[in-house]
């Protein structure tokens, strides 16, 4: 759609998407992956260690 | 005038009381307890910053109309990072409400700052919506047609009349942009005034 | 001093531990870099949809059939939106929940009257033809009662209405104007006037598409595309996008209610779902003041990996 800047997009999203259904459950798939991406990053953020704090120990 | 009769002055008063509640280096601190110490600490200003972007971009797409971007490649360039900057402002949100509600981070005098973060997310979801109906293409035609139904059987549809566009592109640009700065501008206020929150402790008898 | 009792979900521990350098401005200013950077590439890689608008041109030329019977409807008061109620009209059983009814209470603010906003008025503004100007004096001069009548009777053919020639054909001969209105309104409608008659109902300016919209959302066509794309009601579909993209995902909850009883089955049922979502919305706002509620956190135990360090340090 959007040429001539060179700003079209690469991966062309503009097609009828694909859903997932599960019982009562239906979700597209980009959804889907916003939300596991959601949870994945809120894990990552519990457990990922925090860079330069250990060596700051009782300073104040 | 007496240094009495100045002190007693609202100005003077309104000056005390902010100083003494939000002193420059609680507004702009250049240390915080060591407790604070982990990623998830991050997603409160990640929303923030996606809000700049979200505004900022907003900002580009008003210069031209609100019909620009069906038009012209840049339009539709900077109306993709205004989706997108809003896709991250919403997730960065909402890993920044579960960490915080991981935290019970209301405790201590705090519960105003949970509040006026959750009346945000409200107000953003608003504002969100008033942008999928101000698209001016099929994605608003539908939603807005879809929409009314749940709004007008609460009495608000007519009022808040989801189908006219003139309505809700002022809503999109000016007042839910003005209400989602204001509160989050307080909740921010609020967080530098009273701090972070400290760790649950076990046996913890005095409270802060 | 005197101790008051701790409430570990209410009071906050004092802290006495140690404090680390902190830069704010430098932490937001590489946020902002990141998002930036971030949400540049989304754009890049993915760009973002833009359907075409439909317009009542492209619908009654993509489906003649469809136009016509819905315009029939909206003539004939028959339609979604003629019988819809509050705050349109008063046609309509509004949405409730027992006594409770703001729908009703707040009345006809909205003023929508199908057959002369959609039928009559666009075809009185029409350049006169002899045809059309007979059958529009023959409509407006009837009695409501034997235009019920005429109502009644293109109801029950409607569905084998058919176009051929530029005209709408009815099998029947007891729906006075009705085929004929039908056929200008058609032939209106898909030349493209139909849709400026509607938008000039509010003057020369206009922001304010009520109308016309209200008129596509009654016919097939519309919600046919729409369900080709995923987005009706009962397929999750206020949580989609057109294409592949992703939607509004933080609408999941308001979703689910319009999937399951009683929500889904009620005709009450979007006042039930709105109902349910600000009882929710208000636990979710007042959380702080909820016992039970505001110790989930502690229970949970999260706290305890985010805080590691500073437990590791005490102990």
């Amino acid at each position: 759609m959007a040429q001539g800047w060179g700003l079209g997009a690469l991966i062309n999203l503009d097609h009828y998407g694909h859903y997932i259904q599960w019982h009562v459950i239906q979700i597209s798939v980009a959804n889907l992956i916003v939300i596991i991406l959601m949870v994945a990053t809120f894990v990552a953020a519990l457990f990922a260690p925090f860079p330069g704090r250990r060596n700051r120990k009782g300073t104040k | 005038m007496s240094n009495a009769q100045i002190e007693r002055q609202w100005t003077s008063r309104l000056r005390h009381r902010v100083v003494e509640k939000l002193p420059p280096d609680r507004l702009l601190p250049d240390t915080q307890p060591a407790y604070v110490a982990s990623w998830i600490y991050v997603f409160g200003v990640t929303t923030m910053a996606a809000l700049g972007i979200v505004i900022l971009t907003g900002v580009i797409l008003a210069l031209d109309g609100p019909q620009w971007w069906h038009s012209s490649s840049l339009g539709h360039f900077v109306n993709s990072m205004h989706l997108w900057s809003v896709e991250i402002f919403f997730f960065a949100m909402v890993v920044h409400l579960w960490g915080k509600f991981s935290m019970a981070a209301w405790r201590g005098g705090r519960s105003l700052t949970w509040v006026t973060g959750a009346v945000t997310f409200l107000a953003s979801i608003l504002a969100g919506f008033t942008g999928y109906v101000s698209q001016t293409n099929f994605d608003s035609q539908w939603i807005a047609t879809q929409a009314k139904d749940g709004i007008n059987s609460t009495g608000g549809g007519a009022f808040f009349n989801v189908l006219n566009l003139g309505q809700m592109l002022m809503w999109h640009i000016v007042l839910l942009p003005l209400a989602a700065l204001a509160l989050t501008g307080l909740h921010v206020i609020m967080v530098r005034v009273k701090g972070v929150v400290p760790p649950f402790e076990d046996n913890a008898e005095v409270s802060a | 001093m005197t101790k008051k009792p701790f409430r570990p979900d209410v009071d906050a521990p004092e802290y006495h531990g140690a404090y680390v350098p902190y830069d704010i401005i430098k932490e937001g200013a590489i946020a902002f870099l990141v998002v930036l950077v971030l949400t540049a590439a989304l754009a890049i890689v993915f760009s973002s949809p833009d359907e075409k608008a439909v317009t009542i041109k492209t619908w009654s030329n993509a489906n003649t059939v469809d136009f016509a019977q819905t315009a029939g409807d909206e003539l004939t008061a028959t339609s979604d939106v003629a019988t819809y109620g509050a705050p349109y009209n008063n046609n309509g059983t509004s949405q409730h929940w027992g006594f409770l009814s703001p729908e009703k209470w707040v009345g006809v603010r909205i003023a929508v009257n199908t057959t002369n906003d959609f039928v009559i008025n666009p075809l009185s503004d029409q350049p006169a033809q002899p045809q059309l100007t007979a059958a529009l004096d023959q409509w407006k001069s009837a009695s409501s009662a034997t235009q019920g009548a005429w109502g009644a009777a293109y109801t029950k053919v409607e569905a084998n209405l058919t176009y051929s020639n530029g005209q709408v054909h009815l099998p029947t001969t007891a729906a006075g104007p009705i085929a004929v209105l039908l056929s200008y309104e058609t032939q209106m409608a898909r030349s493209g006037a139909l849709d400026q008659a509607l938008i000039a109902q509010n003057g020369f300016y206009t922001t304010n598409y009520t109308k016309p919209l209200l008129f596509i959302s009654d016919g097939t066509y519309f919600a046919g595309l729409a369900t080709k794309q995923h987005l009706a009601g009962d397929q999750w579909g206020m949580m989609n996008e057109t294409g592949q993209y992703p939607g509004q995902a933080w609408l999941w909850l308001y979703t689910f209610w319009y999937q399951v009883p009683p929500y889904n089955t009620s005709a009450s049922g979007d006042f039930l779902v709105w109902g349910t979502m600000m009882i929710l919305t208000a636990l979710m706002i007042l959380l702080p003041f909820i016992p039970g509620l505001r110790s989930i956190p502690r229970r949970l135990k999260i706290y305890r990996i985010i805080w590691r360090e500073h437990y590791a340090r005490e102990a």
